[in-house]
């Protein structure tokens, strides 16, 4: 292969050329733009004068928006966690499915990335909402149950109250679950089934029951599908922006919030780069973290 | 060949004894439709290299594999000292196994994999870091604890689970085709290596394999295996020179096998009467069959001499050559030399052709035989196997 790209080196810029004009048109340089932008300060509503200040990033460092970063953080760690959690037996669930069982699996697992995100979200309210199908539900269970106390001669216990499922963080971190699941369980499922099914049989064989073996042997072996899972479900979480904006409250607003108001309602691109650079920043981090552990996990075989 | 040698059709198996280490009794296997293990009644002793010989697909490995308890038979038990297994767990099981991938865990050190088995029994630390450098020791991996399983080669990752298995003093130990990842010079030395290994601990071994030569060469005693039936049971040199089928005579070793019918059958002689060999076949013993029914004659290519017949020469008599029972005329159409020996492909009479080995006894072969020679071929009236299905 290399030989042959070598060997033709016009065919081969014929084909590179659209696109990487295209990520340099589209990508790299208004990425640059903005980067220079952290670095500006407003001087009219449209006009931004590029003075090599670092007010922007002074700012942005100031407790306020580091309490929104620290608070997305865990929103977004909580989220990766429970994913984890969730999304971890799910996988194993798929790996080890028939054949056939297997693609149906995989099919409903990827069936939401068919409907849009908002209407994914909207959804989510109708469910969730005081007058939604979890209260309706859990109203239905009330009444009963009241219903069955009177008959055996107790008191009633009296109207239900709906639950507030909405509009606080609990909702935020619910919706970012449900709408990350995917990127969790896909990388974890790919690393559970390449699995050398042997292994796990030579715990067994070797006196281990079936949680040690998933213990010992499983999940030390599946670390890096479990990193990839992390780190895609870690980083759109801790950007994420439509969820906590229909789902929080007053106090849910997470990092990408308070950028899109910097840019739209308070006009004030510069302070909105600098945010927007510091979750870059972070989101760096951690894929130098992941890359960390995938190289350490590679060289131990 | 002595004159001493056997003239019965067949061998009885070896003896049964009383209290067999583990036992088949009438396991039959199905995966939805298909038959993988079909009544299988088997017993082993105690102290005993057993093989399990097949092609691929004959349901060896899901006999093993049963006595592992990775599968559930669908219908007979599976004794060990004569007690049924069937509620153990792999991991309550008195046997361990030897992986056909080795399955030595990639993230532990050489050391914690051997120790694994001993930590999931609860054994102290300290006896387990004797026991672990025994069995290191055991296997030749002395000085390797500290090794992680990629920086060794295929030969000692398979050491590695040898010595992982053996840790756990189990009454069996299963090996899955052990020898069929390594190149044939190490399949060579393992081969030699795991007998002794045995004969030292002294725990009876299972070994699964496809290759008859490495059947041969290491087990004390062999099943062969068909689609799911076990065809015949007995120690390798009945294997070899008294099969029960065609099948086996076909599978162990290399043999021309001929159709042909049954004419004269009595106690100390019988003839078939092949259409392929211009002679009829001369037996110096019974075969107890019913005269006039279809038999086969399994010829080794090692029994056969042969003899240069040159222009109006007449066939070898008896005295001349001591396998003069049985003689026919041919003609030399093809040569293999292999170093130790060459095989020659020499054409009957009626166009079948046979294959014969010579061993290159000196370094110049003095009777030359050559391409399109004409030659007489002879055999002991006790070498062929008369087969009845």
């Amino acid at each position: 292969m290399e030989q042959s790209w070598k060997q033709a080196k016009a065919a081969f810029a014929a084909i590179a050329v659209p696109p990487v004009a295209w990520l340099v048109l589209f990508f790299l340089v208004p990425l640059a733009v903005i980067w220079a932008y952290t670095f500006g300060e407003n001087v009219g509503p449209t006009t931004i004068d590029f003075t090599g200040t670092f007010a922007n990033y002074a700012r942005a460092l100031e407790p306020l928006y580091l309490d929104i970063f620290g608070k997305s953080l865990i929103i977004a760690g909580l989220t990766t966690l429970l994913c984890l959690i969730v999304g971890f037996p799910v996988a194993l669930a798929i790996a080890f499915a028939g054949p056939k069982l297997k693609s149906w699996l995989l099919l409903a697992i990827m069936l939401p990335f068919w409907t849009n995100l908002l209407i994914r979200t909207f959804a989510l309210i109708a469910v969730l909402r005081e007058q939604g199908y979890v209260n309706f539900a859990l109203e239905w269970l009330w009444n009963n149950a009241s219903g069955f106390m009177t008959l055996i001669g107790l008191q009633p216990l009296g109207d239900y109250e709906p639950l507030t499922l909405l509009y606080n963080n609990t909702a935020v971190v619910v919706g970012l679950v449900y709408v990350h699941l995917p990127f969790m369980v896909l990388p974890l499922y790919s690393a559970l089934d390449r699995m050398d099914r042997s292994l796990m049989e030579a715990s067994l064989d070797l006196g281990a029951g079936h949680m040690r073996t998933i213990w010992s042997v499983v999940v030390p072996l599946a670390a890096p599908g479990i990193a990839s899972g992390i780190l895609i479900t870690f980083i759109p979480a801790l950007g994420a922006y439509l969820t906590p904006d229909l789902l929080g409250g007053t106090d849910s607003q997470m990092i990408a919030n308070v950028i899109e108001r910097q840019f739209k309602r308070a006009n004030d691109w510069p302070f909105g780069a600098a945010l927007s650079f510091l979750l870059m920043y972070l989101t760096f981090i951690a894929i130098a973290a992941q890359a960390f552990i995938q190289r350490k996990a590679e060289r131990r075989g | 060949m002595t004159d001493a040698s056997p003239t019965q059709a067949t061998k009885p198996n070896t003896v049964v004894k009383p209290n067999p280490i583990i036992s088949f009794e009438k396991i039959t296997k199905r995966f939805g439709k298909t038959v993988a293990v079909d009544n299988v009644s088997l017993q082993i002793q105690e102290g005993e290299f057993f093989a399990l010989l097949g092609p691929s697909g004959c349901g060896k490995t899901t006999l093993l594999r049963m006595l592992a308890g990775f599968e559930t038979p669908s219908e007979g038990r599976i004794l060990i000292d004569g007690k049924d297994i069937a509620p153990l767990p792999p991991n309550k099981r008195p046997v361990n196994m030897v992986f056909q991938s080795y399955a030595v865990f990639p993230h532990m050190k050489v050391s914690e994999n051997v120790a694994y088995g001993l930590k999931m029994d609860g054994v102290a630390g300290s006896e387990i870091k004797t026991r672990v450098a025994e069995a290191l020791e055991l296997v030749k991996l002395d000085g390797y604890g500290d090794r992680m399983p990629d920086q060794l080669s295929g030969g000692q990752r398979q050491r590695v689970a040898l010595a992982r298995a053996l840790v756990k003093r189990p009454r069996v130990l299963l090996l899955d085709e052990p020898l069929s990842a390594l190149d044939a010079k190490l399949r060579d030395q393992m081969r030699s290596e795991l007998t002794s290994l045995q004969e030292k601990v002294g725990i009876t071994f299972i070994m699964v394999t496809h290759d008859q030569d490495e059947a041969l060469a290491i087990a004390t005693r062999c099943a062969v295996m068909n689609r799911g039936v076990l065809t015949q049971v007995a120690t390798p040199a009945d294997l070899y020179e008294f099969p029960n089928s065609r099948f086996v005579a076909d599978f162990v070793g290399s043999v021309n096998m001929f159709e042909g019918v049954l004419e004269k059958d009595e106690p100390n002689e019988a003839q078939v009467r092949c259409a392929e060999i211009a002679a009829p076949v001369y037996l110096d013993h019974g075969v107890t069959g019913a005269r006039g029914s279809t038999v086969w004659v399994a010829l080794r290519p090692e029994k056969i001499e042969m003899h240069k017949r040159g222009e109006g020469s007449e066939a070898p008599k008896m005295e001349d050559a001591p396998a003069g029972a049985n003689v026919v005329p041919g003609t030399i159409r093809d040569i293999v030399y292999l170093g130790s020996e060459t095989i020659f492909e020499i054409e009957l009479e009626g166009g079948r052709r046979v294959k014969t080995f010579r061993s290159n006894l000196t370094r110049y072969d003095q009777e030359d035989f050559t391409w399109d020679e004409p030659v007489w071929l002879a055999w002991h009236a006790c070498s062929p196997a008369v087969l009845l299905s």
